[in-house]
Order: C-alpha cells, then structure tokens, then sequence
C-alpha cells in the first residue's frame, strides 16, 4: 500500500478548506465560570424563573462532579474558567425578519461553506434555524411548519413562548445531572433548536440546522430537545463546521429526543469541525450527550451519523427503548485521520417487550488516527423478546492509526437475542487486484471499496444529506484513495 | 479475610517469617512490595473496569484463615483423591491439600526424562534463586488486590519444567484439593509451568472440594513457553459449592511456540479467571477455549487478554457459557495488537446460553488495534434454545427435558471436543451431562 500512504501524505498536506474567521462584532461574557454567569447567561435570555432554577441546580450538581478519565482519548485538560460561557452577535436585539435583513457577513460565512441559506431556501423543502455562535440568525420556512402545528425554532424562542412544553420534557431524557458534560450543558446552554410535532402530524420537510462556532475561546453548549407526539413523523438533519484555529474548542452539547405512542423520529448528523493540525494542534473537543428516548408503544428512533471533524470526539447518541415494540437504530461512520481521536458507540437500553435495536459502526483510521466504537446493549429483566443486532467494522489506512472496540453487553432475560460482531481490517490486496484487473485505477478502487464499505450507513442518510456526506468523506479521504 | 482491608496487613506480619523462601532478599522485597501495593489500593471493587460486573463485597465478610498459618493440613483418605483421577489414564499425579503439596498422596514416579515436576515450597527453600526470573519477569496487565495477595502470601504450588525437546506423553495432573476443614481457609497457590525449546506437554489444573465448605483458593500460575514449544493446559473448576475461587494465569510464548488452554469453570459459589497470553514471539499461537457452566447462585467471571506484540502470531479465541438458575456470568477477551505487530490473526467468539428467566450474562468482547496489515474479528451472542428445532426433536418422540439436554450438550459439544486428552474429553462430556441432569 505504499501508493496509499503517499497518497494519505497528500491528505495530510491538505488544509481544512472551511477555515476562516468572519469578522463580526460580537458580545462575550468575560471568561470564567460562576453561579453569577450562569445568571446572567439566564437573564440575557430573559428566561422565566424555572429555566434559572433548572440551570442553577445543574451548575450546583456539576461542582461536585469530577471530569470522566475512561474514554479511549488523550487531551490536554480543559481550563473550564477560561472559556467565556456567552457570545452572540451584536445585531441580535433587532432580529432579522428576512434574509435580507440578515447581517451580510453573516451570509458570506455561510457562502464560504457551501451552504448559503438562499440556496437552502429554494433547495427541496428544507428548512434552516442556523446557529452562529449561541444565537440563532435566521429561520425559514416557519409559516409553513406553523400552519401544521409544528413548532420549530430556538432553543430561547421555545423557552419564552413554550414554556409548559420545555419545561414538561426539557431533562426527561438526560438528566441535569446525567454526566459532567451534560451538568454543564444544563448550567450553561446558550441556545439550540425546539421541535415539536403534534399528534399524527408528519413533518414534511427535513429540518435543519447548521451548527458553527466562530468567536475564539467560546465553548458552543447547544441544547437540542424535540418531541414527536403521538403518531408524529420527524427527520432532523444537524451539520457543522468550523473555522481553523490554534486554541481547543470545547463543544458540550446536549441533544435530547422524546417518541410517543407510534412516533418516529430520525436524527442524522454531519459533522466536519475543525480537526486540528497534520501535527494534532489545535481542533474541536466535541463531547456531545445524545440520547432519544422511546416513550411510547411503537416507537421508533433512529441515529445517523457521519463524523470526520473535531480533534476528539466523544459521544454516544444512545436509545432507551421504554415502549413496548419500540425499535432502536444506530448508524454511524467515524474518520478519523492525522491526531484525531474518536470515542464514540451507542447504547441501546432495552427496557420494554418486543424492542429492537440495531446498531451498525463503520471506523476508518488513517495517519495517526484513534478510532475506537464503545457501546452498550443492555436488556432488563422485563424486555421480554427484545433483539439486537450489532455490527462494528473497522478499515484501517496507514501503520501509526488505531482501531478499538469495546461493547459491553448486558442480558438480564432469556428471550433475548443478542449478537455482537465485530471486525477489522484493511482493504485486502485480493479487492484491489479484483477492481484493478477490471480496468479501475488504483484510487478509484480505494474509493469505490470504501464508498462500499460505507454504503450501509449512507444509504440512511436523507438525499440531500447522503451527498454532502460522500462529498465529506471523499475530501477527508480523497488524497488517500483516489 | 475479613471485612477490613487492616486484617491481611495483621496476617502478614505474622505469618511473614514462616513464608518459604524468606531468606531470599529479592523474593523478601517482591512480597513486601506486593503488600505494600496492596494496602494501598485494598480489594478491587465494582468501580474498577475489570471488576465491574464481580462484586466481592458480601465474600469479604466472610472470614477465612490462611491455610499456611495451621500446623499441617488435614488428613485426605487416598480414597477420595482416587475417585477424583481420570478414570483409567495413568496420569502423573501431584496432590496439594489446602495449597500444600502432600507427597504421600502424590504419585510422581513415572515421569519421563527430562520432565520435572516438584513442589514450590521445596524449590524456594533449597533452590530458591533459580526461580527469581520466573517470580519476577511477568505482571498481570491490571494488578488487583488478589494478585497482590498471592504474591505476598504464595507458600506452595506446581513446580513443573520441561526440558528442551522433552516429551511428555501423558498429562500431567495436578490436583488441587479443598479439604473442607471446619475452619474456612485461604489457600495461596503459585503454579510455575515452563517448557524448554521444542518441549511439549500436557498439564492439567484440577480443583476439586470434599465437601460444600467455604474456602477460598487464590492462585496465579505462570507459563513461560520457549521456542518451538507446545503446551496444553487444561484448567478444570468442579469444586464444592462454597469455594470461592481467584485464579491468574500469564502466559507469555516464544517464537513458534504454541500454546493451547482449555478452561472449564464448572464449580464453585464464585469463580474469577484473569488470563493473560502475551505473544512475544513470530509465528507464536494460542488457542483459547473456555466452557462455563452455571447454575444455582453461582458467579462466574472470565476475563482474557491476548496481546500481540510482534507480527505473524495467531490467535484463536472461543468461550461458550451455559447460564441456569440465578447465575451470573461475565466474559471479557480482550485482544490488544501492538504498533507493527502487522500480519496478525486474531480471532475471537463468545457465545452464551441463558436457560432460566433469572439468569444474566455480561459479555465484552474488546479490540485494540494499532497496527493496520491485520485480520481481527470478534463476535458474541446471547440467545435461548430454539424452540424450532425444541420442536422437531419433540415431534420425533424425544421428551423436552432430553431434547433441551441434547441440545445444550450439542451447544458445548465444540469446546469440549478440541480437548485432545481423550480422559479430560470423556470428564468434560460427564460433567456436562450431571450438570444438565439437576
């Protein structure tokens, strides 16, 4: 594979194409975390007092809490008093009503990335609440979502004009107190997206946010929480990408999914932050908290993702399966290349009878990458009849990267069916040759074989995501395989 | 034992000066050290990884005596050993009571040229210096309490040496006896097995109890396997339903040497194994089978580690549980492949039976690869008998109880048939029909 490490020496000379910084005037709260911040983090928002409380309680419940040490990822250890907790662009207090209103520069960044929100617009009904920094700019296609009862918009503009629904399931999922990340998630969240899709109502459009952060040193804490009622339909789409950077970026999400009775909710991400450096400098921290719960008989939720960004990431969107006949689902490709680490699996709970869940992991290491998949599959005494099926694959580029599976699996009932497979390796020299012999050139069989490889979870990507996701792949992996 | 972590300290101290050995200042050193580890860090508890699904707490309220503190160890009828021998197979036998060798039990006369097989206590107290690399050069991957302990408190156990290019026909028993005292007692075991160039052996590791006493046998045994080497080691658990059982085993192998285990965790109120197989040599091998049947309020827990430290070694994994009653069992194989290590085969399967309702299994199969020209795979499952082919016996006359029993046998029918020792194989086959009979 020699071709392929040189041509893996051209990705490493490759420089993250969406990195820059747009020069926008913005408002930062002084760095430092303090119950004093967490307030006026509160009353910048205006929230009504029950947010306060729920954060102040976080942030009390985070102070006794130490920063976990078992994820397979090495990092320098964050200063949490030297992130600034706040930031959000000046123009915030008249909010745009339109695009045009809408900052120029503001625009140009989304342009840069290839994702300019007038194309959005017209693109195939696909709605967009973009996220710079901790504030939401802009939303589309509001009128039309509002007409079928779908509320989607801020995490903010939930908190203020939906109340009893925030409050009725923000936490439901993942406790304030769930893990250190998420206590300071709650304690801080600047801002993120609400959806909620009444009862039989099938969202129409794909929703979707673009995630960015910009300003230096602010830690992005989103908090995104959506509620398909009963019968309800919702696919979300989450990307992002950020600009190129010397400092760590701190990224502690918390993404929270409610499914009633017979509701289906489908979450598919992208992720391309910045990775850091060819020498590991620099790059996204993204320990993100995910998990949906299938509240209802017959649910069903489902996770797709596609990461090749971020310097570490360390995430699990898991699923607890609480109805009865509720399914699971988890696809993921992780890439990891240069000094980029990845921790990331899913959990799937099976609490209810009769509840499925699948889990399907592709790994591709490259340069010095780590790529470890941990999960869990856990089935209670009471999950009469419930089935798992997993399967973690790993593709290895290069001799300095590493690829690591950890599945823990728990089975406390005998009706159970549970199977684990797990295997790794790199593309055989018996593939090349089979392509190769066929008239493909080297790199276009690398490609095809990878593409292949992937097909799996791609092919649960919505269309407009599943392009951007081979695009994605193609430009992290492009100058190793062809 | 007891339910401080002071009272090891206590016994240490005065069971210290009657340590064989202890005129050795390099094994002197290694003792306290371990102590000193220990005191430190206590008893592993459900908060540490490898201990997550083993809780120890309700057996450290137990108490139990070093054996090695009594005077001398309780008579044992020849007759109940014999019953314990592998019917008709002429074995060489080592008998060790209570963790002490008992050489009037022990029948050591026909071993073949070139084979030794001698008590640790023995060694330590006339030959002790010859053994300092072998005590001294392996660590287990994650120290615990227990490891600590049987390196402070090691008193007796299984010298066995193969000499270069020696052969040992038949399997070597070593028989490991609870003698089911009034007293519950702790026995500390170091098993030192190492096969010269070319040597090749069998041995088996055999723990019974007389009786359902409580006991508590802590034991590491060390295997160093030389170039060209080839050792089968059986490891086989039947004791009685008190034991409570802590078991190490290091393996570390040369260049082409093979190394085969078969480890069958039948017995007992807790069984922990902790096997670790270092593969520091090209074109080394191991295979490791295991077999865990459990039933009543029994714990088993499994955990291996297979470590592949240089390239073109191989190795092959598979365990297979049967879990009945209230049982708890907990796999772990863990196989690591070093930065270079490129070339390696590495495979792995864990496959588990739940038969009752209150049964539970954990399983956590794990790779860690830093090397990329490599074929590793591992996989688990966790099912039920199928009730499809429950059926088709059933509707050919077989009643369900003999149906489930031959299916079950069928289920462990693998593990136990790539035992090439004919009367382990026949023992095994036994064993699992008696268990499937209650």
């Amino acid at each position: 594979m020699a071709e392929t490490s040189r041509n893996l020496e051209h990705l490493i000379d490759r420089e993250y194409t969406a990195g820059f910084v747009t020069d926008v005037e913005q408002e930062i709260f002084p760095p430092g975390l303090s119950e004093d911040i967490v307030r006026r983090i509160s009353a910048k928002k205006e929230e009504p007092a029950f947010m306060l409380e729920w954060r102040l309680e976080a942030y009390r419940h985070w102070l006794t809490m130490r920063e976990p040490r078992w994820a397979h990822v090495n990092y320098s250890p964050v200063d949490y008093q030297s992130i600034s907790y706040f930031s959000q662009p000046k123009q915030d207090k008249d909010r745009p009503k339109s695009l045009d209103e809408v900052d120029p520069k503001l625009l140009e960044t989304y342009e840069k990335l290839g994702i300019p929100l007038r194309e959005q617009e017209m693109l195939a009904g696909v709605a967009v609440d973009a996220v710079f920094d901790s504030v939401s700019i802009a939303t589309t296609y509001r009128e039309k979502l509002a007409e079928l009862g779908i509320i989607f918009c801020s995490f903010s503009e939930a908190v203020r004009e939906h109340p009893e629904l925030v409050r009725k399931y923000l936490g439901t999922v993942v406790p304030p107190g769930d893990n250190f990340f998420a206590s300071l998630n709650s304690a801080v969240f600047s801002d993120g997206s609400f959806v909620y899709v009444p009862p039989g109502v099938r969202c129409p459009m794909e929703l979707s946010t673009y995630f960015r952060i910009n300003a230096a040193n602010t830690g992005q804490f989103e908090r995104t929480l959506i509620i398909a009622d009963e019968g309800a339909y919702v696919s979300y789409l989450e990307g992002c990408t950020a600009p190129m950077r010397d400092e760590n970026q701190l990224h502690a999400a918390v993404v929270e999914l409610v499914a009633l009775d017979n509701a289906q909710i489908k979450y598919s991400t992208v992720q391309n932050w910045y990775p850091g450096d060819e020498n590991g400098r620099g790059g996204i921290y993204n320990f993100v908290t995910k998990r949906g719960l299938c509240r209802g008989v017959n649910s069903h939720i489902s996770w797709t993702q596609v990461e090749t960004g971020s310097a570490i990431t360390w995430k699990y969107p898991s699923v607890v399966l609480q109805g009865d006949n509720s399914v699971g689902e988890f696809y993921s490709v992780a890439l990891t290349n240069n000094y980029q680490q990845a921790d990331t699996g899913t959990k799937m709970i099976h609490v209810g009878r009769n509840t499925r869940s699948t889990i399907i992991s592709k790994g591709i290491s490259a340069g010095h990458g780590q790529n470890a998949y941990r999960g869990l599959v856990k089935v209670l005494a009471g999950a009469e009849g419930a089935r798992n099926y997993t399967e973690c694959d790993s593709l290895l580029f290069g001799d300095r990267c590493g690829a690591h599976t950890f599945p823990y699996i728990e089975v406390k009932n005998r009706t159970a069916q549970v199977e684990h497979e797990a295997t790794t390796s790199r593309i055989s020299d018996d593939q090349l040759f089979y392509c190769m012999q066929r008239g493909l050139s080297r790199e276009d069989a690398i490609s095809m074989i990878v593409n292949g490889f992937c097909k799996q979870v791609f092919k649960k990507l919505p269309m407009e995501f599943a392009v951007e996701a081979q695009k994605l792949l193609d430009i992290s992996l492009e100058g190793a395989v062809g | 034992m007891a339910a401080s972590a002071a009272t090891p300290l206590e016994e240490y101290r005065s069971l210290r000066g009657a340590l064989p050995g202890q005129g050795l200042a390099w094994l002197r050193d290694l003792r306290d050290g371990a102590l000193q580890r220990f005191s430190e860090r206590g008893y592993p508890t459900p908060r540490d990884e490898a201990w997550k699904y083993t809780n120890i707490a309700p057996l450290l309220k137990q108490s139990f005596v070093p054996a090695l503190s009594l005077e001398r160890s309780r008579e044992v009828a020849p007759a109940d050993i014999a019953a314990r021998l592998f019917a008709g197979a002429g074995m060489p036998l080592a008998v060790f009571v209570d963790g002490r060798f008992d050489a009037a039990l022990s029948d050591l006369s026909g071993l073949p040229r070139g084979i030794e097989v001698r008590s640790l206590r023995e060694m330590l107290e006339r030959d002790g210096a010859a053994l300092e690399t072998l005590l001294t050069s392996q660590a287990p991957r994650e120290p615990h309490g227990f490891i600590e302990l049987n390196t402070a408190f090691m008193s007796d156990g299984a010298y066995v040496r193969i000499g270069s290019e020696a052969v040992a026909e038949r399997p070597l028993h070593l028989l490991f006896v609870s003698s089911g005292a009034e007293q519950p007692l702790a026995s500390y075991l170091r098993n030192l097995i190492s096969v010269g160039q070319g040597g090749r052996a069998a041995v088996i590791e055999h723990y019974v109890s007389l009786g359902d006493a409580p006991s508590l046998c802590n034991v590491a045994t060390h295997c160093v396997i030389e170039r060209g080497a080839a050792l089968d080691h059986y490891k086989l658990n039947e004791e009685g339903a008190g034991a409570h059982h802590f078991a190490g085993l290091y393996v570390e192998q040369a260049r082409d040497s093979r190394y085969v285990s078969h480890n069958v965790a039948a017995g007992g109120r807790m069984i922990r194994n902790d096997l670790r197989c270092v593969l520091a040599g090209e074109g080394a091998e191991c295979d490791l089978n295991g077999l865990y049947l459990a039933g009543g309020r029994q714990h088993i827990d499994n955990q291996t580690s297979v470590e592949h430290r240089v390239p073109h070694c191989t190795s092959r994994e598979w365990y297979k549980g049967v879990l009945d009653g209230r049982a708890r069992g907990v796999f772990s194989g863990h196989v690591v492949v070093r930065q270079d290590a490129q070339k390696t085969d590495a495979q792995q399967m864990n496959n588990n039976l739940l038969l009752s309702d209150e049964a539970e299994i954990d399983t956590r199969p794990q790779l860690e690869i830093y090397a990329d020209d490599v074929k590793c795979s591992h996989g688990s499952t966790v099912g039920q008998l199928n009730p499809d082919i429950l059926f088709y016996l059933r509707a050919r006359g077989i009643d369900e109880a003999r149906a489930r029993r031959l299916l079950v046998t069928a289920f462990a029918q693998d593990v136990v048939a790539r035992m090439t020792a004919a009367p382990v194989r026949a023992w095994a086959e036994h064993l699992i029909m008696a268990r499937l009979a209650r």
